[in-house]
């Protein structure tokens, strides 16, 4: 399509700190936090890009920087084309990005799905809740470091917990082969790679005191 | 345990409850097991009276985390996780989600394999909306179409269990292709089905849509403005329900949907009734475009035979060569190789959009999955569509959405 080629040029034009995004299909800009709403604003009012399809954060893993990265996906049902635009967090640690819900309410489950699972955390939110999982969950399964397996935490209602005896047991993969290497490992030299092995039935439980609780 | 309960005069307890609440307002939590909410929604409502002044969902009872499991497995290995995301049409979603990994591949499937995946999509679609029809009907109180509904689901499920080897979760797809061709015969039966569909679908129709406890339920009920359709991310028949012609099958053609002919239908008003209009109407345009395929099947390759990193070879070639061999043992143990880069494919499911953006390294796992589901973005209007309405309505609201839990919490 031809719409998403011209409002990509011409947001680089307006936005002089966007940049070209690597992609396998739709067009893609990279823009920072700062400018995000202002470039999404601009995209919806003068490219008719009237839905926000999607909205997400990707993690590159503990010890790369940018650690989150927000990913918008719109789509024009006028010009019928796709822009992907995405902003890095600053923060590695807690990471921010500024709320869109005043250009698309349907943004509003979307980041607060984010921010359930990936913990980034969107400014001026009107109601910033977790959404899948329950209000005052310890973690953000998402991020890289959560393992697959889950982390035992206490459920909402306790009482239920001590009736049923309902723990967290480990999920069947985990510590499978398969796993996304964080580096440029070569698969066929590495395979079979094993998670982490200590993760199976034979072997005790990892030590998990290490993992650092996120307050809500 | 017993308590001894002493009967308070009304009128002091009212007292109390304004002291204690400010108002008459009473919290109602509709589900999560409610027959009117389809799986496992919860609707935490604040009603005066029989009026909602207040709908807050609860959504999440149904979350496995499916997309922290696809990055711990390969791309194959998630075919199966996508059947459980809308478990009424799990071979749209198989479709869905084969065509995004292979964008990201720079794949290109052989024309049958695409009229494979088209014709087991459309007619997902037909027992989707079967469902979801028969559901609403419930909902408002008619029984027979649920159960002439089911009937057709029925004819439906024999012919994927023929086509696939189960009923339910069919998981058909894989990266590349399909898991068999059609089987001898197949094709036939299709197209009876359709000859016997269409009339037993008019029965079904007829004895919602001139009905008048049907229309008094759901017309003018839960009307929804073409602006906050769109501003609220709905897609499907939601969103054309509302006036929006939007298809990506017509749109965004992918898997050669350019090749068909039909029609999208859309609402004028965007109420209940107009939703119920608008799938009953797809159902016969998806017989339509099963007619076409049925028709002009092409000969030739059901699967890529080109990629052989991606695809693994015939069972009996692995059995006896050993080039073959190696091959299928090293997409098993290592996934389909897929060249690093993001990708973001959305298909128009009966749900609405299903979209998967895949974030790749390279290699046979992805590094990041996310799923847009259908479901939980046109569940995110509720809040607004069932404030001021009355609690029966929100039935027949919900109702009319026809979403799936499985695939709003993930």
């Amino acid at each position: 399509m031809t719409a998403p080629v011209a409002a990509k040029t011409a947001l680089k034009e307006k936005f002089a700190q966007a940049t070209d995004r690597p992609s396998a299909d739709h067009d893609a800009v990279n823009v920072p936090v700062g400018e995000v709403v202002a470039a999404l604003k601009y995209l919806r009012d003068e490219f008719a890009f009237d839905l926000l399809m999607d909205l997400t954060a990707v993690d590159w893993a503990e010890g790369a920087s940018p650690r989150f990265t927000v990913v918008y996906h719109l789509f024009s049902s006028v010009n019928l084309g796709y822009i992907r635009v995405a902003t890095d967090c600053t923060s590695n640690v807690e990471p921010t990005a500024p709320s869109v819900v005043d250009l698309w309410p349907a943004a509003n489950w979307h980041e607060r799905e984010c921010y359930d699972l990936l913990g980034v955390k969107f400014t001026a939110h009107p109601d910033l809740r977790r959404i899948l999982m329950w209000d005052g969950y310890p973690y953000h399964p998402l991020r890289k470091e959560f393992p697959l397996a889950g982390i035992e935490v206490p459920l909402p209602d306790s009482e239920v917990g001590v009736e049923t005896g309902a723990a967290v047991i480990a999920a069947p993969m985990a510590g499978g082969p398969f796993v996304a290497s964080p580096g440029e490992i070569n698969l066929t030299e590495a395979e079979p790679r094993a998670k982490d092995e200590s993760w199976s039935d034979r072997r005790p439980r990892p030590d998990q005191t290490g993992l650092k609780q996120f307050k809500g | 345990m017993a308590t001894e309960f002493s009967i308070p005069d009304s009128a002091a307890k009212t007292a109390d409850a304004e002291q204690e609440f400010g108002s008459e307002k009473m919290a109602l939590s509709m589900g999560p097991s409610h027959p009117s909410t389809h799986g496992v929604l919860r609707l935490q409502l604040e009603i005066d009276g029989e009026i909602v002044t207040k709908c807050d969902p609860v959504v999440g009872y149904l979350h496995r985390g499916d997309e922290k499991i696809a990055e711990n497995m390969t791309y194959n290995q998630f075919v199966p996780f996508t059947d459980r995301l809308d478990y009424l049409a799990p071979l749209a979603n198989n479709m869905a989600y084969a065509i995004a990994v292979e964008k990201l591949a720079h794949l290109e499937v052989p024309p049958r394999c695409q009229a494979i995946r088209v014709l087991t999509a459309e007619m997902a679609r037909i027992s989707s909306h079967l469902m979801g029809l028969g559901a609403f009907g419930l909902d408002v109180g008619a029984w027979t179409v649920l159960v002439l509904s089911l009937n057709q689901r029925e004819f439906l499920y024999k012919l994927f269990e023929e086509l696939t080897g189960a009923r339910f979760t069919t998981s058909y797809t894989r990266i590349g292709g399909v898991s068999r061709d059609v089987p001898d015969g197949w094709l036939e039966n299709v197209g009876k089905f359709c000859d016997q569909f269409l009339p037993a679908l008019e029965e079904i129709l007829s004895l919602l849509t001139r009905n008048k406890i049907f229309t008094d339920r759901t017309m003018g009920v839960g009307v929804i403005s073409k602006e906050d359709a769109l501003a609220y991310g709905l897609t499907g028949p939601n969103l054309r329900g509302s006036g929006v012609p939007l298809d990506l099958r017509k749109d965004k053609p992918y898997s050669g949907y350019e090749q068909y002919e039909f029609d999208v239908p859309v609402g004028a008003k965007g109420d209940s009734y107009d939703r119920y209009l608008v799938r009953g109407e797809e159902m016969r345009q998806s017989v339509r475009i099963i007619r076409q395929i049925v028709k002009s099947f092409p000969a030739g390759d059901w699967y890529a035979k080109d990629a052989r990193k991606i695809f693994a070879p015939p069972k009996d070639k692995v059995l006896s060569s050993m080039e073959e061999l190696i091959q299928n043992f090293m997409i098993v143990t290592e996934g389909p190789q897929i060249p690093a880069g993001e990708v973001y494919f959305e298909a128009e499911n009966p749900k609405g959009i299903l979209g998967f953006f895949i974030v790749s390294k390279g290699g046979g796992v992805p590094w990041r999955l996310k799923i847009r589901s259908p479901s939980f973005c046109n569940l995110s209007i509720v809040p607004k569509v069932c404030t001021g309405i009355l609690i029966s309505d929100v039935v027949a609201i919900l109702g009319s959405f026809d979403f799936v839990m499985g695939e709003c919490d993930r």
